[in-house]
């Protein structure tokens, strides 16, 4: 019994650098040792995947990526999933992002998968894909770009004329999409997305979120969103499901997203028994206190 | 006069945004004003880096407490800045090497595309990821159930915190299928669309009424404060 | 010299050993990125690969930047231990470095690639933007960039009037626009979404789980909106509604914390990623 209260009236004083460590240990070993664990699909992630698979072949999609490195760590492989998914149905894709922060993981993105894994396939720049870059002014150029795509930003990522892409020609504003898939981080995002443009304008929006942002956009599903990626949960989700859809496809591909679910699943342990502990200390104090 | 005109420019322009919603004939009209908007605020981007600048020179010719950071703020500032817009290492266009300006000032392997990924980018990341460890440090010093509402605020982090990973799955792998409430994947699911929504709902709608009360006050010119004193 | 500093000597001292130990061990170049010249594909110079690729140069610029990026990585987390001149060393830097980022951002993107590019087409041709369509002037672009200026008066002893001009024009789009779109799609689209049937039925049967769904959601709206209503004092049946309103927010905020954590964790865990997979070659690279 002494020895039990000992140990409780240490954890009363525990330096809190003592629960970084932890912290520290939780996510490093999943991480070196690359543990895994399998992932379901939920109804969120499933709508979006049926969204964008249920579009048929060339159809265009929008492809906001508002994000910067502060949360690469989620949504970059949220974003990496769904771009394969589109060049998998060979949808054309819009790409551009309302961060200036956010335009280097952007181009990267190009550069790694359109350009990079599905190279073999050919995908043109201009005819399959475009870089519109960053477009600036926030909540008033997604209104803007909902209204017309050359007030907002006249030329792509290049300086190129919209006029001069072919896939630009018939497009005159973002009501010309099929899907907007906005991958988001906070503002401008997702909420500016529904707002201003596809809720004036009944665009189909399906949203990519981050954890922090995900339960304020739960309201919107399903009338106003087809549908809600959240977390890296929601990217694991949606890399288990194009696995199931394109087996030979994504085999050669890596999946950040189920990987980084490991760390994920031990840090969650490692909270949960925190505040476990932390419960238990109030209530040996509190009956200390009374006594 | 001061503030008379600005807030007459201020009323007009917002009229024009609502009116553009309902009356197509003020559409050009809008859109005009929305592409000067996106002009002035990227001007007032580089207002903002020269107050900060000034800030910091201020700091560093007072010899203020801590002014030698700030002479690296000012240092990092310069150089970023130098860098960016002189587009220091960024080749030219491929269509148009002759013109050496051509290129993208952030096109990879150039000066402001190595500072974006090895200063700014791992520096924000991990800033941002800091917040993990402080997160684990007030889960266990503040989370804890002293009332009712503070056991509902740590019940249910505890079953999203189980839900959001396969131990929540497997936790209650027993359970029929008839039960989804009584499996933890299928209590989130009902925290998550159900009382998270209706939380969540709630509070939006009271901003957007706190927003649609505040942006009236401003068109009408009952709200000044945006202006500034004298 | 403090305990507490003497630890902090320590812990570098235990890093700088690790990194020793895994130079000794090292059978494969670690610390170093490797490119490859590419040809016959005019988009990028060199191309980023493994060090076991053959024909690969390492590239200095690329390398110092990764153990600029490490040591930037560790110094913020040094703050875990103590506050320290490395972290603020970081702070300072990372304040600089974002303002020149955006500074230049705007002035690339936005004055030259939108308001000069209208202003003189021509010269933006001949000069940055050699990929633009021929054009007419459009004169209108000097007003925001008049206006724009005019935001500089504020650096001006008595000039600050004339910086609202500007600000008139940017708080009066915003207002104007918030105004009905948060009307539209948080007040009345969220009232609209919670309009159900509290008696659901399915292929002409009764729903139960559907109907108690609807049910818990509709009263859970209206108790927290209840809540949210200061106008008339919270005792008696309305204090109790209210009451069930704080259970429901209550319940919302905890959602959110699991929520917030997960993301924070996610962001180590890419952290620790670039630590020992992109910096010490510890981890397999990532299979595309």
């Amino acid at each position: 019994m002494t020895t039990l209260t000992a140990i409780l009236a240490s954890l009363q004083r525990l330096d809190r650098r003592w629960i970084f460590l932890a912290m520290l240990i939780a996510v490093l070993i999943p991480v070196l040792t690359r543990v895994t664990y399998p992932e379901t699909p939920t109804a969120m992630t499933s709508a979006v995947f049926n969204k964008i698979e249920s579009l048929p072949s060339g159809s265009r999609v929008l492809l906001p990526l508002d994000y910067d490195p502060g949360s690469e760590a989620e949504l970059g492989p949220m974003a990496k999933a769904v771009i394969r998914h589109c060049a998998l149905k060979r949808h054309k894709m819009y790409f551009l992002t309302l961060w200036p922060t956010g335009l280097p993981l952007l181009e990267r993105n190009l550069r790694q998968i359109v350009e990079g894994e599905f190279k073999e396939v050919g995908l043109k720049y201009g005819v399959d894909y475009v870089n519109l870059g960053y477009v600036p002014g926030e909540a008033v150029a997604v209104k803007l770009l909902a209204t017309d795509f050359r007030k907002a930003r006249g030329q792509d990522n290049t300086g190129t004329s919209l006029d001069r892409l072919p896939m630009m020609q018939q497009v005159r504003s973002a009501q010309d999409m099929d899907l907007i898939m906005a991958i988001s981080a906070g503002y401008p995002g997702v909420k500016e997305w529904v707002l201003f443009a596809a809720i004036p304008n009944r665009i189909p929006l399906g949203m990519g979120v981050t954890g922090v942002t995900a339960p304020q956009m739960y309201p919107y599903y399903p009338n106003q969103v087809v549908g809600l990626i959240t977390a890296i949960k929601g990217a694991a989700e949606y890399e288990t499901a194009l696995a199931a859809a394109y087996p030979d496809e994504m085999s050669r591909l890596d999946a950040s997203g189920i990987q980084r679910m490991g760390p994920q699943l031990w840090a969650h342990r490692l909270m949960i028994v925190l505040i476990v502990i932390g419960n238990i200390l109030q209530l040996t104090r509190g009956r200390g206190g009374r006594k | 006069m001061q503030r008379i005109i600005p807030m007459l420019l201020t009323s007009i322009v917002g009229v024009i945004a609502i009116a553009s919603y309902f009356v197509p004939v003020a559409q050009p009209f809008q859109d005009r004003v929305e592409e000067w908007f996106l002009i002035v605020a990227a001007i007032a981007m580089v207002l903002g880096a020269a107050s900060l600048l000034l800030h910091h020179l201020k700091a560093i010719s007072n010899q203020e407490a801590g002014w030698g950071y700030s002479a690296v703020t000012v240092a990092a500032l310069v150089i970023t800045t130098t860098v960016g817009l002189l587009k220091l290492g960024a080749p030219p266009d491929l269509k148009h090497p002759e013109l050496a300006w051509s290129g993208s000032y952030l096109a990879e392997g150039g000066g402001a595309w190595w500072i974006y990924t090895y200063v700014m980018s791992p520096i924000v990341a991990t800033m941002f990821s800091l917040l993990a460890f402080y997160v684990a440090s007030a889960a266990f010093r503040a989370f804890r159930a002293r009332n009712f509402e503070a056991m509902l605020l740590l019940g249910t982090a505890l079953i999203v915190l189980l839900g959001r990973t396969s131990d929540g799955t497997w936790l209650t792998s027993g359970v029929p299928a008839d039960y989804p409430l009584a499996t933890i994947p299928g209590l989130n699911v009902l925290i998550m669309s159900v009382f998270n929504t209706a939380g969540q709902r709630a509070i939006m709608i009271g901003i957007a009424l706190g927003v649609a009360a505040t942006s009236l006050r401003i068109l009408l010119g009952l709200d000044r404060s945006y202006l500034g004193g004298d | 010299m403090s305990r507490e500093s003497q630890i902090g000597v320590a812990i570098v001292l235990l890093l700088l050993s690790g990194l020793l130990l895994r130079a000794a061990l090292a059978d494969q170049p670690w610390g170093v990125v490797t490119v490859l010249p590419v040809e016959n594909d005019p988009a990028e110079a060199v191309r980023e690969v493994s060090p076991e690729t053959p024909g690969v140069q390492v590239s200095v610029a690329r390398t110092t930047g990764l153990w600029l990026a490490a040591f930037f990585t560790l110094a913020c987390y040094s703050y875990l231990y103590k506050d320290n001149p490395a972290y603020k060393l970081t702070e300072s830097i990372i304040v600089g470095v974002s303002a020149g980022y955006w500074l230049t951002a705007s002035f690339w993107d936005v004055i030259v690639g939108k308001a000069l590019a209208r202003l003189m087409p021509e010269q933006m041709r001949a000069w940055a933007l050699p990929n633009l369509d021929p054009a007419d002037p459009d004169f209108l672009t000097l007003v925001p960039l008049t206006l724009g200026a005019l935001l500089f008066a504020r650096l001006i002893p008595g000039g600050a009037w004339l910086a609202r001009w500007p600000l008139a024009l940017i708080v009066g789009t915003t207002a104007g626009l918030k105004l009905v779109l948060y009307l539209d799609g948080d007040f009345v689209s969220q009232i609209r979404n919670t309009i159900l049937p509290l008696v659901v039925f399915n292929d002409n049967a009764f729903d139960l789980d559907g109907s108690a769904r609807n049910i818990l959601l509709v009263t859970s709206v209206l108790c927290c909106l209840t809540y949210f209503y200061f106008s008339v004092e919270h005792r008696g049946a309305v204090g109790r509604v209210s009451r069930c309103g704080i259970w429901v927010l209550m319940i919302t905020f905890g959602s959110s914390f699991a929520f917030t954590v997960m993301g924070r964790i996610t962001l180590l865990t890419m952290r620790l990623e670039f630590l020992f997979r992109d910096w010490l070659g510890l981890l397999p690279p990532n299979v595309s």
